[in-house]
């Protein structure tokens, strides 16, 4: 074979293999909203649930999603970007940077299912807290923990040292140049991190239906329970509750999921534009 | 009163202190999974003896047989199946992206896939019950829900994973590598699998080990396609019970030795999680030496 045909054939692979990808994702996102769309009406998004998710709306379970990750963001926000602004600004590369990379790494790399393990033996049995918003936002802040602190790291390092050095020339403490000068410029890179975490938790199931259970009903409190969006819709699907309610779940859930990424994209693009 | 330069020190001193604590936390919360999910796991290995979890097939809690060897059989077989699918696609892809396709496609290509990623994966489990088992079922055989489709279906779950880890290392292959390449008369796929991949070579392995790790602790979407059988698989078209779908199936309505049990299975998991991303680490580490 001649280098010349090996380059085309070469070529031809990757370039399939790459569509191949993208066809799998067009036709994900294309299934659920053709099918799902149609039935999300007004109503379907402001009735809550009725005869277990086969009549009525989704309501409840909105309210549960975005109770649930209000929770998970309050925790999770001060520890990720607290502990990235320790690993840039408060410290320098050594052996304890080391140790939290390699723990931050490591939680990343914890199968969901076992957080979920974890949260209900822990908040929902040994502290009592029973199946509830606080349990299952405190597990699935240790989720998006990861998450929060690598994208809020490299949006702090991408700050200009200069901006640290005119604060220390000018007699700024440090604490004075993170508030003042970092934090406010890193701003935008890590917000991009939180959205992208919070699409990653719209999604999540398994850690959510050991965690913040699966009632049906609108949770007023954090110490009620709850079921989001994903798990109603696992719900729906794996019991064939109803095949219309299910696709039309998943499209509100598809839905909110693209709006959230292609906004933090944008996000992140304006952010690395004002950088250079 | 205005404050005093030691004021000042001081305070900075408390500041720091307080981020240590607060840097803790993702350790701390690494340490505290482990230390419950041992606690609640752990006796329950010693009650049965390691051997008759881990080699044992027979996994019936209500008669106090509590083997799970089936499980990791079928868990092992979906992580390299995955392996098999999503490896070569994802590699496929990101050569593309890095070294052929030009900057407006990968403008377009690399954040689509990375869509991939925020797809739930009970979504990734419900299409492949709608749609890929029927394929299946009908061309191939069998009851559809099986090891095949799980495979298929995990593939492509850890193809973002696979991705976004191998771009980062073939970009950062330097551009003088490939220069070098093309100035000895090399065409652009030589210099790719002669230069570029080998060069990147730890890099990728550290994206598939990492895309296995995914695999292995996937769940949902488990559930859903793989008809949850409780046997070693025979051929690809078997259904299959992995160790995570059983931890989640029966948690609901376990309890006693029953749910210690699954916490023991979460333990077994938990060490099959570490030992890959220790793994990657290690591959990642030998790339920042060099």
């Amino acid at each position: 074979m001649t280098p010349k045909r090996a380059e085309h054939i070469a070529l031809g692979l990757m370039v399939s293999g790459a569509f191949l990808a993208l066809a799998i994702l067009l036709f994900i996102i294309a299934v659920i909203m053709i099918k799902g769309l149609p039935h999300v009406t007004l109503r379907f998004l402001l009735d809550n649930p009725m005869d277990m998710g086969r009549a009525g709306g989704i309501f409840s379970t909105i309210v549960s999603t975005i109770y649930l990750l209000v929770v998970s963001l309050i925790i999770a926000i001060p520890l990720g970007v607290g502990t990235a602004i320790y690993l840039t600004e408060y410290t320098v590369e050594g052996k304890v940077t080391k140790i939290i990379r390699f723990g931050t790494e490591c939680l990343a790399g914890v199968p969901s299912i076992i957080l979920g393990l974890f949260g209900f033996i822990l908040f929902v049995v040994k502290m009592g807290f029973s199946w509830c918003v606080l349990s299952g936002g405190i597990s699935l802040a240790i989720m998006i923990l990861p998450v929060i602190i690598r994208t809020s790291e490299e949006a702090i390092k991408a700050v200009p040292q200069s901006y640290r050095d005119v604060n220390e020339v000018l007699g700024g403490s440090k604490w004075q140049g993170v508030i003042r000068l970092v934090l406010p410029n890193a701003a935008p890179g890590i917000l991009t991190g939180i959205i992208l975490s919070v699409g990653r938790g719209i999604g999540e199931t398994a850690v959510v239906i050991f965690t913040l259970g699966t009632s049906l009903r609108t949770p007023f409190s954090i110490f009620d329970s709850g079921r989001s969006m994903a798990v109603h819709f696992y719900i729906l699907a794996q019991e064939g509750i109803s095949m219309k309610n299910a696709y039309a779940t998943a499209a509100v859930l598809v839905f909110s999921i693209l709006i959230i990424n292609i906004f933090s994209y944008y996000m992140m693009h304006r952010f690395v534009k004002g950088r250079t | 009163m205005p404050a005093t330069a030691a004021d000042i020190r001081k305070k900075e001193k408390i500041i720091q202190r307080v981020f240590l604590i607060i840097a803790f936390s993702s350790l701390f919360s690494l340490f505290l999974i482990a230390l419950f999910i041992f606690i609640e796991g752990f006796p329950m290995i010693m009650k049965v003896g390691l051997k008759d979890f881990l080699l044992s097939t027979r996994w019936s809690p209500t008669r106090g047989h509590y083997g799970i060897f089936a499980m990791i059989v079928s868990s092992f077989w979906v992580t390299i199946g995955a392996l098999l699918f999503g490896g070569p696609l994802g590699l496929m892809c990101s050569i593309f992206l890095v070294e052929f396709a030009s900057a407006r496609w990968r403008a377009i290509i690399k954040p689509a896939l990375e869509l991939l990623a925020g797809i739930p994966s009970v979504v990734y489990g419900f299409l492949g019950v709608v749609y890929l088992v029927p394929l299946v079922r009908d061309y191939l055989g069998g009851p559809g829900l099986s090891l095949l489709t799980s495979c298929i279906i995990l593939g492509i779950m850890i193809l973002p994973t696979v991705i976004s880890i191998s771009v980062d290392a073939l970009v950062a292959v330097p551009n003088s590598y490939r220069e070098a390449a093309f100035s000895l008369g090399g065409t652009r796929w030589q210099t790719t699998y002669m230069v570029t991949v080998h060069a990147a070579k730890s890099g990728i392995i550290t994206a598939l080990v990492l895309g296995m790790g995914r695999a292995v602790g996937e769940t949902m979407a488990v559930i859903m396609i793989s008809g949850n059988a409780l046997k070693i698989p025979t051929s690809i078209l078997d259904p299959i019970r992995t160790m995570t779908s059983n931890i989640a199936l029966e948690m609901g309505y376990a309890s006693g030795m029953h749910r210690q049990a699954l916490f023991a299975t979460g333990i077994v998991l938990f060490f099959f999680v570490m030992a890959l991303n220790t793994i990657a680490t290690l591959f990642a580490r030998r790339k920042a030496i060099k």
